[in-house]
């Protein structure tokens, strides 16, 4: 459960000030799969941001699983993040060198779980992110585009978290990769009832989604069901 | 994060680049190894000179004609000018508990002649007990000077092998030959075995003879240059030290305070001694500790590329929940990491250093533990000290520039 109230962000340097966000106020339920949209310097960075409590806003309350988590400091945002937010980027953000298991596990280091769990979640994980078996052991710099957003949606369920954050999930991948990754979201949300937030700049990535949020100079100007919903036949997995 | 954890982490981020990581162990590990190497012939030659001041005689307290100033040193220029120690001196001295042996020492350069050869060498009067005191003994075939000779002034001698050597050259036996000592004739009666040097006197390059031939017949004088007074056990030195002082002072009726005499003991040599060694070994230990430091900067120099290249890493651990001690644990554990593998490398090849010198140059080393530990420590600490700053600037970096970063 989110909810935003009347959230701002400046930014200053030196006398410019720069309202990257201005009084966003939405919620997002439990189980939803929205995507919020819009063109580069809308603020859905800045947004997303805030969202993944990466950063805090100059003004107004942000409740993820109703506690206000817009004051907290840096280390407890730290905590948040590792327990209840799953983050997916662009560039995948893989250590090259490591193996995709050892990807996966990598938020679980950081928890503190011991090694069989993190071994048994992981490999929920990756299944859950139809990830092949027969790489899981492969380095994640042999992998292609579409196989290392795969592990890095494992990456993102396997802290099992109240909130997915996709920052423009398919913006390095081609049209098809990209959509086996837009299944993988979709499927999620169905199957596993997961809460995703789809952060983008494409109508037709956003078109996935059931619910756009469309983002323009700091201001929300349209928040709505998506009616056209692109389902993606169950075809294109692995 | 667990410590495993950590480990596997640091792992994984050093064997990413070999080179590097290998350059920068190389650093340390010439630092280490040079510190080693240099305290250890620092420590070897103390050592040695430690054990042939011991060798000069175990527990030795030396009585020396005039007063030493306090803080100027054991090389006296007065030595042997005044003439304030006499045979009477013995007596007082012996009733002083504690003391093992007394030699009472005679000593003058002569010229000696023996079959032709001539050689200008001390000669030393003294009492059986010399042999005692002073850790001296005669190869076989040969006697010491007996109490028999010095109560009836014999005219023997007992050669030093040196002595020997110049009078009667190599592989010939002496004893049986008589030489001339300021044209009087002596019966070698002995060859002493060879100590080598000590410091400023060498017993190898001396001539014997008992004390009362030496003052009646060849000085014709009966003063002493020195007595030396072997104590029965180390504890007692300084007591018996006291007590002669006392004793020798009220026997020449003068002030204890400042005495017409001096007595010296085996520390005060040692301790004079060892204070040049130790200056010359915290010298070297300076000189590669400054290659230890350049080493710690190299290590620096790494991390912060190491910090520079994995900015975004960093920006992803950290947005995955990475707290800042979990980012500068593991940069910190990487220094560390580096600089112990560095330091224990430096200790063997600082100990193979020491190895080789002492083998080829033939310079005494000793590589004590204690070098050893303090370097392991050392290691670690400028792993430590030079990690901290990139490791500590990694954990600040902001997750959301550190992830944008190209």
């Amino acid at each position: 459960m989110i909810e935003c109230k009347n959230i701002s962000k400046i930014y200053q340097s030196g006398n410019i000030e720069t309202h990257a966000l201005k009084n966003a106020s939405f919620k997002i339920a439990d189980g939803e799969f929205v995507a919020i949209m819009g063109p580069s310097g809308s603020g859905k960075s800045t947004l997303m941001h805030i969202l993944g409590c990466l950063d805090t806003p100059t003004s107004g309350q942000y409740f993820l699983d109703q506690k206000d988590i817009s004051k907290l400091s840096d280390e407890e945002l730290a905590d948040i993040r590792r327990g209840k937010i799953g983050f997916v980027f662009q560039s995948f953000n893989l250590l090259p060198r490591a193996t995709v298991l050892r990807n996966t596990t990598l938020p679980l280091v950081y928890a503190g779980i011991s090694r069989e769990r993190r071994e048994e979640l992981a490999r929920k994980a990756l299944q859950g992110a139809a990830f092949p078996e027969k790489f899981w052991n492969h380095r994640s710099n042999q992998l292609s585009g579409g196989m290392m957003q795969r592990v890095a949606i494992a990456r993102a369920l396997v802290n099992n978290p109240t909130l997915i954050l996709a920052d423009e999930p398919t913006g390095n991948l081609d049209t098809k990769t990209g959509e086996v990754v837009l299944e993988t979201f979709q499927r999620l949300h169905k199957e596993q009832a997961r809460t995703i937030i789809l952060i983008t700049h494409e109508p037709y990535v956003a078109g996935h989604a059931e619910r756009v949020i469309h983002i323009k100079d700091g201001e929300i100007i349209s928040d709505e069901k998506n009616n056209q919903q692109v389902i993606i036949k169950n075809n294109a997995t692995s | 994060m667990q410590l495993v954890d950590i480990l596997h982490e640091t792992k994984t981020a050093l064997s990413a680049n070999k080179a590097r990581s290998g350059l920068t162990i190389l650093g340390i590990v010439i630092g280490i190894g040079s510190v080693i190497a240099m305290v250890s012939i620092g420590q070897g030659a103390s050592g040695q000179i430690q054990s042939s001041i011991e060798g000069l005689g175990s527990n030795l307290l030396t009585v020396m004609p005039g007063f030493l100033q306090p803080g100027r040193g054991i090389v006296s220029s007065g030595r042997g000018s005044a003439q304030t120690l006499a045979n009477e001196d013995i007596e007082v001295l012996q009733q002083i508990a504690g003391v093992a042996y007394i030699s009472p020492e005679f000593q003058r350069r002569f010229q000696i002649v023996a079959s032709g050869n001539n050689t200008n060498s001390t000669v030393i009067g003294v009492n059986p007990d010399y042999a005692q005191v002073r850790n001296v003994s005669p190869a076989a075939g040969g006697s010491f000077i007996t109490e028999a000779q010095v109560r009836s002034l014999g005219r023997v001698a007992v050669l030093g092998p040196t002595v020997a050597q110049d009078l009667f050259g190599e592989g010939n036996n002496p004893v049986g030959k008589t030489i001339r000592i300021n044209r009087a004739n002596f019966k070698v009666i002995g060859v002493l075995q060879s100590k080598g040097s000590a410091g400023f006197f060498n017993p190898d390059d001396t001539v014997f003879v008992p004390l009362t031939t030496m003052q009646k017949i060849l000085a014709g004088a009966d003063f002493l240059s020195m007595i030396a007074i072997s104590v029965q056990d180390k504890n007692l030195m300084p007591q018996v030290q006291e007590e002669a002082l006392l004793a020798l002072a009220q026997k020449h009726r003068v002030d204890p305070q400042s005495p017409d005499f001096s007595i010296v003991s085996q520390a005060d040599i040692l301790g004079a001694l060892t204070q040049v060694t130790d200056t010359f070994t915290i010298f070297l230990a300076a000189v590669a500790g400054i290659s230890l430091v350049v080493g710690g900067i190299g290590i620096m120099n790494m991390m912060l590329t190491a910090v520079t290249e994995r900015t975004r890493e960093i920006g992803l651990r950290k947005a995955i929940g990475a707290k800042k001690r979990d980012i500068s644990l593991q940069f910190l554990m990487e220094a560390v990491v580096l600089t112990s593998i560095g330091g224990a490398m430096g200790i063997i090849l600082g100990w193979a250093i020491a190895f080789a010198v002492s083998k080829i140059a033939g310079i005494a080393t000793a590589v004590s533990l204690n070098s050893v530990f303090l370097a392991f420590g050392v290691s670690a600490t400028i792993g430590i000290v030079f990690g901290y700053y990139p490791a500590r600037r990694a954990a600040s970096l902001n997750p959301i520039e550190a992830l944008r970063y190209e």
